[in-house]
């Protein structure tokens, strides 16, 4: 039973919500096939909050889910059958900023790009970049631990959390990690990020700003395909430059960005664009730009350009990082797959991917992180056509084994979730999932917390 | 798409209107631009909530319940979601049409909804009414009752909410500013062109001297300026509240009046609510059932024509001011012109044209002050609650005055304004090239 009375106790009655009308707006993420509608939907204001909102859902044994922005792509913040979600969307403060020590203190609401806008003016910022990085929030991010275009150089989010304030299932509070260097102890923050929601509900983080480059250069290539794009790619990682970030784009993701608001200047008849950037002092910046223009300039490029001014970069970066929403020209549902190879395949495992996107008759637009080896096949579908929907599926399905045939993995930075739960034993054996099953039980014995999503139920014993 | 078709779809605007909702897939880039998600947090407070629950109603999936009309009927409709929807989802259509067909014939029966349909239906079409309304405000005005009211707390007695609605009461100008404009003002100079001027249903009684100064700028900078003899509103407070054929048979007239006039140039509109409005008729009368082809066409003949008077200006090319005004001015954006009409360098231009005129960067300058319509009458907390974080972010800018194009904004800062006991002037951006011109 909902202890109705004690959750509007709690965080005030308006923060409490029941109808089932409401239920149905908070169905899913961004990841729309899957669809649970919760029980009820509590807003917690904080810390405090959240931990006594948990320990009476520990109590009454109801299962529960984190939620923040609902921009996850893998049904991370799905909610349990017959749960509650916990809506992190009022946690929003930025606590301090240090910008001397270099960090920042936030509750995890805050969405990503909130925290290098305040971190701008002291020159600093937080660099994971998702695309969603408007949006999504901190919480979110340390979940899945998630990465961006800038990834390639500065790592993922488990590179950037210094420290971490997070509620257990049973609603004690977890304080774990300092800003000071190679702190004592077990390191359960970094632990606890890249766990999806399913060991605890992080409240606070202490997050590490990085100074701003002095110098960025951003160049646009234009290439006749996908394939043409990667060999750049190879080509420049293999001359010992050091890109901050490799993004790739195909024909079909460069018209639906150009159909957009979004609308960058990318060339309509190229078959794939790349961009590549550069950061840091002044003179190594350019060396590297020129390089990299002359390297390119060697294979078939359809066009370079280079950004002229921030206001340019801003524009070219801003068609990359609406991709997703683009495609909503294309049909009403969207899936946005994830799936991570060495970069030295990458161009014929994407050759591989379009050929399976052919055979199963759906249509499909990619995006690469290409540095990373990072592929986003993105798959536009009408959830509404039984049909479609199995085919999309089944494409997924063939793209991961792909994926992991080439000695890849499930996902880059989009998390496991329910989404790929079942993948899981093509790439880990039964006692390595044992093993983490065992430290999810450490944090959330009950399984109360974000139950079935990331790993796989255990095979039953037989006798 | 046959064996797919939703339930609850009747009419080809359904359809339209449901085709509008799968564009959104759900990716949430819209909640950063959203005010009421910022301050509410709830799903069904952000657009992308809002669409899903919009799809929702359409297919059948839930029932215009209370909850979802308190959701959808607490978006301001500021648009600001739309500009920045990478899959171009058109909000603010898609709200307009739901309340009107979803959420109207929901809403449970009483005094309150007899009252909201009659205020929506006549008011702004009846200059009688608002004449009556403007008196009253002025009596409860000058007759001291606000202050002696707002001493005593009584109305907080009565109810907190009737308080708060009280602080959003606008003050009626003296009698001189209520004049309303002349038929024609000739053009001065050398003559560049004959516009048509839209006072608007409320600005005559609350904001006469933003339309004196429109008048005259436009005649100093070579325009002859007519003004529809009958008073005219354009339907767009109407649309707000879902009233659809009120709307569209406010438009009808609209048009009909501006054509009286003869040939001009541009309809000019100092009224980011109303050009937005008047800029849609094409759409407002193409989805209507029963509007002839010929009403169409004129509507979109009409459209095209509007423009917001900064708009106008920066296009025509400014005549330089003689004078000077020395002012350290903040911008704010009104919504259905920054948002919907998705004018936002003609106002800064009008501005950096003054000379003298220092213009401060203002935070969240196209964030939405809470005025939306009649909003802050509907919700009085939630606006002054927009309204407050909009007026610390004034108090940080440092400016002595705050321009904004809408008359509902003018209010809503002049109130929040006189909350706080700032020293800021509000003005609409012409009053300040008006000044520079004499």
């Amino acid at each position: 039973m909902l202890p109705l009375e004690r959750l509007r106790r709690i965080v005030g009655a308006e923060h409490v919500l029941l109808a089932p009308e409401e239920m149905f707006a908070y169905e899913c993420d961004a990841l729309t096939w899957l669809r649970r509608r919760p029980a009820a939907v509590v807003l917690p204001g904080g810390t405090a909050e959240t931990a006594e909102v948990v320990a009476a859902l520990s109590e009454a044994a109801l299962p529960f889910v984190a939620r923040g922005a609902g921009t996850g792509l893998s049904g991370g913040a799905l909610c349990p059958e017959g749960g509650v979600v916990i809506e992190t969307a009022r946690m929003k403060r930025l606590l301090s900023l240090d910008p001397w020590n270099r960090f920042a203190l936030v509750e995890c609401g805050t969405p990503n790009a909130e925290v290098s806008r305040a971190a701008e003016p002291h020159g600093l910022f937080f660099a994971p970049d998702p695309s969603s990085q408007n949006v999504c929030t901190i919480g979110g991010n340390i979940a899945e631990n998630a990465g961006g275009p800038h990834t390639y150089k500065y790592g993922a989010t488990a590179r950037h959390v210094l420290a971490l304030t997070a509620v257990l299932p049973d609603g004690r509070v977890l304080r774990t990690g300092s800003p000071l260097a190679d702190p004592p102890g077990y390191d359960l923050a970094g632990l606890l990020v890249g766990t999806e929601g399913t060991c605890a509900i992080g409240t606070e983080a202490t997050l590490k700003l990085t100074p701003l480059p002095r110098a960025v250069e951003t160049l646009l290539f234009a290439f006749r395909g996908v394939a043409d794009a990667c060999s750049a790619v190879q080509r420049v990682i293999s001359s010992g430059l050091e890109p901050c970030t490799m993004e790739v784009m195909d024909g079909a993701t460069i018209a639906a960005v150009e159909a957009s608001v979004n609308a960058a200047g990318y060339p309509r008849d190229a078959g794939a664009v790349l961009i590549l950037e550069f950061d840091g002092g002044d003179a190594a910046v350019a060396e590297s730009a020129e390089r990299a223009e002359r390297l390119c300039r060697e294979l078939e490029v359809l066009a370079c350009e280079r950004a002229r001014d921030r206001a340019h970069r801003l524009k070219l970066w801003k068609g990359r990082k609406g991709a997703f929403g683009a495609m909503g020209r294309l049909a009403p549902d969207l899936l946005v797959q994830d799936a991570v190879v060495p970069r030295s395949r990458l161009p014929e495992v994407v050759a591989r991917v379009l050929e399976i996107g052919r055979e199963h008759g759906i249509r499909m637009s990619n995006v690469l992180h290409a540095g990373d080896g990072n592929l986003h096949p993105n798959i536009s579908y009408d959830r509404r056509d039984a049909d479609e929907t199995r085919r999309v599926l089944a494409a997924c399905a063939g793209i991961l084994q792909a994926c992991v045939e080439a000695g890849g993995t499930l996902s880059g930075e989009h998390g496991i979730g329910l989404e790929k739960r079942d993948y899981m034993s093509l790439v880990f054996g039964e006692e390595d999932l044992e093993r983490m099953r065992a430290v999810r039980d450490v944090m959330n014995g009950r399984s109360l917390l974000n139950p079935d999503k990331v790993l796989p139920a255990r095979e039953p014993k037989t006798p | 798409m046959s064996d797919l078709a939703p339930r609850q779809i009747r009419s080809r605007a359904d359809l339209i209107q449901y085709g509008r909702a799968l564009d959104c897939v759900h990716c949430g880039l819209c909640l950063p631009a959203c005010p009421t998600y910022d301050l509410l947090a709830r799903e069904g407070t952000g657009p992308r909530g809002r669409v899903y629950l919009m799809r929702g109603l359409a297919e059948g999936e839930i029932l215009p319940a209370a909850t979802v009309l308190r959701d959808l009927d607490l978006c301001l409709v500021c648009r600001a979601c739309e500009p920045v929807c990478p899959s171009g989802v058109r909000f603010g259509e898609m709200m307009e049409f739901c309340r009107a067909h979803i959420l109207e014939p929901a809403r449970p029966p009483g005094r309150g909804l007899r009252l909201r349909r009659f205020a929506a239906r006549n008011i702004f079409n009846h200059p009688a009414l608002l004449r009556a309304l403007a008196a009253f405000f002025l009596l409860y005005d000058r007759l001291g009752l606000r202050r002696l009211l707002r001493t005593y707390g009584v109305l907080q007695y009565f109810s907190a909410d009737l308080a708060l609605r009280d602080a959003f009461l606008p003050r009626v100008p003296r009698w001189s500013e209520r004049r309303r404009l002349p038929h024609r003002t000739p053009a001065r100079g050398a003559t560049r062109g004959r516009v048509a001027l839209l006072e608007g249903c409320v600005a005559p009684f609350l904001l006469g001297r933003v339309n004196h100064a429109t008048a005259r700028v436009l005649s100093h900078q070579g325009f002859e300026v007519l003004v529809p003899r009958k008073h005219t509103c354009c339907g767009a407070l109407s649309a707000h509240f879902g009233q659809l054929a009120a709307a569209r048979a406010a438009a009808l007239r609209t048009i009909d009046a501006f054509q009286a006039l003869g040939p001009v140039d541009a309809v000019i509109s100092n009224s980011a609510g109303c050009g937005a409005m008047m800029k849609d008729y094409g759409r407002l009368l193409e989805e209507a059932e029963g509007a002839s082809a010929a009403e169409v066409r004129a509507a979109h003949g009409f459209a095209a024509r509007v423009r917001d008077v900064t708009e106008f200006l920066v296009d025509q090319g400014i005549r330089p001011p003689p004078g000077r005004v020395e002012a350290r001015v903040a911008y704010a954006a009104a919504c259905h012109l920054a948002h919907a009409q998705r004018v936002t360098e003609a106002p800064l231009e009008l501005l950096r044209a003054v000379p003298g005129l220092e213009l401060v960067p203002l935070e969240r300058a196209d964030r939405c002050c809470g005025a939306g319509g009649l909003y802050n009458a509907l919700h009085p907390r939630e606006s002054l609650a927009l309204l407050e974080a909009r007026i610390q972010d004034l108090k940080r800018s440092g400016a002595d005055t705050l321009a904004t194009a809408n008359p509902g904004c003018l209010l809503q800062w002049s109130a929040g304004i006189e909350r706080e006991g700032l020293a800021v002037e509000v003005v609409h951006p012409v009053e300040l090239f008006d000044r520079a011109m004499r």
